[in-house]
Parts: structure tokens; C-alpha cells; sequence
């Protein structure tokens, strides 16, 4: 049988079919037009965006609730480059994403030709993996690998490069049986006697927490996550990346710990005597000031990726390996040891203090009066009581996604998809568009704030034009309220070009003119029936701009720096301050 | 120029375009600095051997060789104990020589077994192949007649046999799995 010979760009767009793509985000341009040709017939979907960071963004949102790999795929120079935050964005997260860029002719490369860059030299520190792919015969190999690295281990962004001459040559079709990657073996079993001091650890433990990190949702554990804590009654605290993946209403859910974390969930990292660490890394958001965190806790940390341990804080007991395998393997071996005479200590002293806590710090905002300022909190206490089960909650950067993460209610994994490392402003409209293409069955908001909205708000056109129906809440307190809210804390209330404007844009009016539905809601009374309205609306995007007070600041906060014993609780709760001690 | 402080990793790559700037680009990013390097392809003409002498306390070292591990191309990191590796260095300098200190330079050559790859009216170019402590000592002697130029090759190293008994050379923190 005589070989089948197709061009490069055939070759790509097959070999993306043969992993399983449903869909691509991306933008056509001068390299990677031979791409696009083989497209018209492909059964895969393609999403036209308006700018490129827009496609990252989006595949990032469908890698977020689907678990499958995001592709983008755009062309040279300036669509590379535009394609860096939303790379650095998954690199940071662990996002599995594939993003093919067209480059200029082979012989073109190194003679600054029209639209060319160094397009792997610019990612390399952004991705897990990138490669210049310099023949046709090598791109089924190429595509193979590529989403092979970026979903196996710790998942995370792999680019490919193509020159346009690559894409236009012939080659002999083939699909690779495997992968060749000597060098590339993610350790996903842990080690069975790290397991077992891990068991022993937790069972001997007074006053323990399960850390759970982000890893938690990428090795899809949430289920032997519930399992372990329900088995060992420990309360779990889950970081901002791990929102969801274990239930808000569970009795043993402390919610979320770091900077804006909530003081149960801090104080009870910061006095417990084991901290489970899983899929988490330490960050410097959850840790606050390291020398003062965690003091007299142990610590188990459970990650895919080695070179996590002893990062921030050297484990105790470390454990590499997938968070699903490794929690599964720890739960047998506890129970192994409770059936062979094993007994937990007793906990009972330290969950009385945890539900002290709690009762004495709930999340606290003061209602605003009708016809005054929203208050962002009750927007979304309102959003959240609106929306039906499942519903997928995406934020951009800043005091809204604090406020998202802190008011809304996480009852299953999936439904959270935030900038959580890189900080992306922006993220939020491409990341949802990303999310209901993944889960068009879901109601998706996106809550953005009036800075973010303005980065990425073009997307809403892509939106329209696709028929993908996302909502958006934008919490538009005219001043970029982060740094605000830092300017009024930690430099003498002088605020320095952090003032937008509530009115200009006007975010109805541009919303319209993208072909959504906007609303404007300027008291507490509208709030109810503007949700009401947007969620009534299928058909086309819904963009709802509430005036929220601008005074109105996001707490407990722990001040980047400081310990977290040095949490700042809400001004209405400073009086009882000494009961976190 | 040896230090407490100085770690030799050997890091076996494949021999993929870009990997060099990946190994150096990854030190960057993350802070580290690369005291000296060699780089060549090995037996295996698929892989290349890095050699890369890093200053820094071993705590940092354990990240870096961690982080160096999830390069894809890396396929395994031996860190070479200086006690127990055998490490090269080779040095090429240009002296001043004139008529009236060629003979002490010549000395100092023989004395340190190196060789006269050149002679010109007053300046000799001399080489030395040695551990990185006599290449120190020799460059150091060589300073006070006046260096014109001076090379030297990064350090390369490989473990000391063992004579006891035979077993794999690398005392090495291989790939896990």
C-alpha cells in the first residue's frame, strides 16, 4: 500500500482531530493561512476572536471546566507575542493547554522577515514545553507530544511553532503509537513507606488541616479528597485555585486561607500541628510571611511535581505523585491501621476552637440603604442565590474575584475558573466564552471589574457573533479597587492614577453596540430584578454594570509581608480579635 | 577559584535545538549562576553532556536540580561529589615573554608540565591541561609576567572508579521512575 501524501497543514489539522479537538480558539494571519485552508472542512469548531490573548484565555477557560486540553491557534510575530500572558497565565496555573503559532518560511528565520519573531525563545520560560517544528514529516510527532506533555504530570501550556513553508510542503501521513520522550516520565504512584508515615502522621495528629491546592481538581480528586476528610473528620481549608473542590455547605469546609482568605481558615493553618498539603504549593498569597507560617505544623505535601518540595517550606513527609493515587492509597493504609488497632488522637479540643472561630468571624460587609451605593457583596449574595446548581463562576483580577471567591458557594469541582498565579486582569470574559463552549449545558457568569472589563471586553463581540451566551456581572467601582484599596491602607489614602470613571466608558451602552443585552443598575432594590432579567435571556450575551461604592474594602486581609497571626479582620469584628490567638 | 561551596552537575540532554538556551534560560529565570560550563555531544551522538559548575549552598542546588529535571529534554543530573569525580579544566594563555623572562616562563611551563603552543618576539602562548586547583596556581604565577589573553575551557568532570567492586559509576539523583 502506497503511502498517503498531504500537505503540513493537513497533517496538523488531522493530527489535532486524532487528539480529540472540538473546538480551536484562534485568529488567521499571513504564516499560518495554510493552516486555516484544510479548516473549512475539518469537523472541528473554530472560534474567531478579536485579539489573540483572547484565544489563550478562552482555551484556558475550556481547559479549566472540561479538563481536556485548550487549543489556540494564530499566527506569527505579534499573535505570538499577544499570546505570552495567556501561556504564562496557564503556565503559572498548571493549565493543559496546546497553542499552535505559524512562523515564517524556514528560510526566512533569522532574517527579520515580515511578522517573524523568536517566537519559541520569547515563551520558553512561559511554557512547559515549545518547539520549532522545521519539517513537515515532523508534525504529527510534533502534535502528539504536545498534548501529550501538556496533559500528563503537572499539566501546563506546550507551544508549537510552524513555519509557513512547513505547513505548505507534503509528507507522508503516519500517526505516532506512542510518545518518544526519554527524558519526560511523570511519577504519578507514590511511595508506599512515605504513605504509610504519611497515615501514621494524620492519625497521630491533634490539630490537623488538609491543605487542598489546585492539583486537587487537575488529577481530578475531589471525590477520594471528600473521602479522606470524611473518613479522618479534618477539616479541609481550599486555596484559591482549589475553590470547589470540595463542597462550601460540607460541616469540615473552612473555605479559603491566604491574603483575603476568610480568619477561620487562616488561623486554623496557622495553630494546626499537621498540615496535609495536596496539590498545593505554598504560595506566597496563602503563606503570608514564611518564617511565621505554620509554626508548629507538620508537614505532608503531596505534589506531582517534585521540585515543589522544599520550595517554599521543606515537607516533612513528602510524596510525589498523582493527588488522586496517592489520597486513595492514603486512605487504605489509614484504614489499615485503624483496623489493626491504630486510634486517631483526639481532636476534639482543636474542633471546638475551629468552631469558635467560625462563629466569631463570619464574613462580614455592612448593607448599604436603598438608594444608596451596592455594595459588591450583596450583588453577589444576590448573583449567587439566582444562579441554578452548577453553575460556573469566572472572575478577573482583582478585590471582585476576592469577593467572588469569598461570597460564592462552591458545591462542586469545575465551576471556578480564575487567574490565580499570573494575576491575569482581563481573564474573565475570554476565560468564560472558553468555559461555555466547554459546558454549553452551564449557566456561566463571569464577574468582572470595570478595569478588567476594559482589557478583554472586545471578546464579548465574539461572543454575539457565536452564539455563546455568557453573562457578565461587572462590579464597576470606577477605580482600579485593588490598588485602591491599597493606596488607602498602606500609603496615606494618596491615591495615584487608580481613579477610572463609573460613566466612561458607558459599559450598557458598549455592551449593546457588541450585540449583548446591558443593564445598568444603580441601587440595591434593581439588583434582584436585573438578575432576574439576565438570567432569563439564552439567546445572546447579558453584560450587567452595577454601580458599586467604591469606598468599600475587601477583608480579613493579611498585608503582603506579614505574618498571618497579623490578619486584618473586618473593622466590625477588630473588637473580638483576641480570640484568634 | 574553587570554593566550598562549588557543585559539579553532570546533566545528560538530548540533543534537541534550543536545549542549551532552555539550561541557561532556566538558571536566569530562576536566579542561579553558572560558574563555568561545557558543553558536548557524548558516545551516544542522540545526547549531549552538559557539565555545570554552580556556586551555591545545596539547598538552592536541590531546586535547581529539580527544576532542571523538568526540562524535557534532560534526561538525568549526576551531581559530582569534587572528592569523588575526576575534573579537567584546560587553560590557553598568551605571556609576555621578552628576551629576559622567556627562560623563567619556560620553566614555570615545564615545571607545571604544560606546553608552548606558540612563540612570538616577546610573548609565548602556553597551554595546561589540569585539575582546576593547578590551572588556578599556574594562572596566578602567570600573572606576573603579564597576561596578554587568557582562555579557559569550562570544567568537565566525571565520577572516580571504584576499585572495590564494580556497580554504576554515577553516584547519580537519577529521574524517579
Amino acid at each position: 500500500m502506497t503511502k498517503e501524501r498531504i500537505t503540513g497543514a493537513q497533517a496538523l489539522i488531522r493530527s489535532l482531530e486524532l487528539e480529540g479537538t472540538e473546538v480551536i480558539f484562534g485568529l488567521p494571519g499571513g504564516c499560518i493561512l495554510p493552516a486555516y485552508d484544510p479548516l473549512i472542512e475539518s469537523s472541528i469548531r473554530h472560534v474567531l476572536v478579536r485579539h489573540e490573548q483572547g484565544a489563550g484565555h478562552m482555551a484556558e477557560g475550556y481547559a479549566h471546566v472540561t479538563g481536556r486540553p485548550g487549543v489556540a491557534l494564530v499566527t506569527s510575530g505579534p499573535a505570538a507575542t499577544n499570546m505570552v500572558t495567556p501561556l504564562c497565565d496557564a503556565y503559572m496555573d498548571s493549565i493543559p493547554m496546546v497553542c499552535i503559532t505559524g512562523q515564517v518560511p524556514t528560510t526566512a528565520i533569522g532574517t527579520d522577515a515580515f511578522q517573524e519573531c523568536d517566537t519559541v525563545g520569547i515563551t520558553r520560560s512561559v511554557t512547559k514545553h515549545n518547539e520549532l517544528v522545521m519539517s513537515a514529516q515532523d508534525l504529527p510527532r510534533a502534535i502528539r507530544e504536545a498534548f501529550h506533555i501538556a496533559t500528563t504530570g503537572r499539566p501546563g501550556p506546550v507551544l508549537v511553532d510552524v513555519p509557513k513553508d512547513v505547513l505548505q510542503n507534503t509528507m507522508e501521513w503516519y500517526w505516532p503509537d506512542s510518545v518518544d520522550l526519554p527524558g519526560y516520565a511523570p511519577q504519578v504512584k507514590g511511595d508506599p513507606q512515605a504513605i504509610r508515615a504519611a497515615a501514621k502522621l494524620i492519625l497521630a495528629s491533634e490539630r490537623p488541616v488538609l491543605y487542598a491546592g489546585g492539583g486537587i481538581l487537575k488529577a481530578r480528586a475531589a471525590e477520594a479528597l471528600r473521602e479522606l476528610a470524611e473518613l479522618t473528620d479534618i477539616h479541609v481549608v481550599t486555596t484559591l485555585m482549589a475553590r470547589g473542590a470540595f463542597p462550601d455547605s460540607h460541616p469540615l469546609c473552612l473555605g479559603m486561607p491566604g491574603m483575603h482568605g476568610n480568619a477561620t481558615a487562616i488561623t486554623a493553618m496557622q495553630k494546626s500541628d499537621l498540615l496535609v498539603a495536596l496539590g498545593s504549593r505554598f504560595d506566597d498569597r496563602i503563606t503570608g510571611k514564611v518564617p511565621t507560617f505554620a509554626p508548629e505544623a507538620k508537614i505532608i505535601h503531596v505534589d506531582i511535581d517534585p521540585a515543589e518540595h522544599g520550595k517554599v517550606r521543606r515537607p516533612d513527609v513528602p510524596i510525589v505523585g498523582d493527588c488522586r493515587e496517592v489520597i486513595i492509597e492514603l486512605i487504605r493504609e489509614i484504614r489499615n491501621l485503624l483496623s489493626s488497632g491504630d486510634v486517631q488522637a483526639d481532636t476534639s479540643v482543636w474542633k471546638s476552637r475551629v468552631s469558635g472561630w467560625r462563629e466569631q468571624f463570619p464574613l462580614a460587609y455592612i448593607a448599604s440603604e436603598p438608594g444608596e451605593a451596592l455594595k459588591p457583596q450583596a450583588c453577589l449574595e444576590a448573583l449567587r442565590d439566582s444562579s441554578p446548581p452548577g453553575t460556573i463562576l469566572c472572575s478577573g483580577v482583582g478585590q471582585h474575584q476576592m469577593w467572588s471567591s469569598q461570597y460564592w458557594t462552591f458545591e462542586e469541582p469545575y465551576t471556578w475558573v480564575n487567574s490565580g498565579g499570573l494575576g491575569t486582569m482581563g481573564f474573565s470574559i475570554p476565560a468564560a466564552i472558553g468555559a461555555k463552549v466547554g459546558r454549553p449545558d452551564r449557566t456561566v457568569w463571569a464577574v468582572d471589574g470595570d478595569g478588567c472589563f476594559q482589557m478583554t471586553a472586545q471578546e464579548l463581540t465574539t461572543a454575539s457573533v457565536e452564539r455563546i451566551p455568557i453573562k457578565v456581572a461587572v462590579l464597576n467601582n470606577s477605580y482600579l479597587g485593588m490598588v485602591r484599596q491599597w493606596q488607602e491602607m498602606f500609603y496615606d489614602e494618596r491615591y495615584s492614577e487608580v481613579y477610572l470613571n463609573q460613566d466612561l466608558p458607558n459599559i450598557a451602552m458598549w455592551a449593546e453596540a457588541m450585540g449583548c443585552v446591558g443593564i445598568r443598575v444603580d441601587s440595591p432594590e434593581e439588583i434582584q430584578p436585573a438578575i432576574d432579567k439576565a438570567n432569563a435571556i439564552n439567546d445572546r450575551p447579558v453584560v450587567i454594570d452595577f454601580r458599586t461604592d467604591a469606598r468599600e474594602n475587601v477583608f480579613p486581609m493579611v498585608p503582603a509581608g506579614f505574618s498571618n497571626d497579623d490578619v486584618l479582620v473586618h473593622p466590625s469584628q477588630s473588637d473580638r480579635r483576641a480570640f484568634l490567638r | 577559584m574553587s570554593s566550598a561551596n562549588h557543585h559539579i552537575l553532570s546533566v545528560l540532554v538530548e540533543n534537541r535545538s534550543g536545549v542549551l538556551a532552555r539550561v541557561a534560560g532556566l538558571f536566569a529565570r530562576r536566579g542561579y549562576n553558572i560558574f563555568s560550563l561545557a558543553v558536548a555531544p557524548t558516545e551516544d551522538d542522540r545526547f549531549s553532556r552538559l557539565t555545570i559548575v554552580v556556586d551555591v549552598d545545596s539547598s538552592p542546588l536541590e531546586q535547581i536540580t529539580k527544576q532542571l529535571f523538568k526540562l524535557i529534554e534532560v534526561i538525568k543530573i549526576s551531581e559530582l561529589d569534587p572528592r569523588a569525580a575526576v575534573e579537567r579544566e584546560l587553560l590557553i594563555a598568551t605571556i609576555n615573554a621578552t628576551e629576559a623572562a622567556r627562560g623563567r616562563v619556560l620553566e614555570l611551563v615545564q615545571v607545571f608540565e604544560g606546553k608552548v603552543l606558540a612563540v612570538g618576539t616577546d610573548a609565548l602562548t602556553v597551554s595546561l591541561e589540569g585539575q582546576p586547583s593547578k590551572i588556578d596556581d599556574f594562572e596566578e604565577l602567570l600573572r606576573g609576567y603579564g597576561i596578554v589573553e587568557l582562555q579557559r575551557t569550562g570544567r568537565i568532570a566525571l565520577p572516580k572508579l571504584n576499585r572495590e567492586r564494580t556497580r554504576a559509576p554515577h553516584a547519580a539523583t537519577e529521574r524517579a521512575s
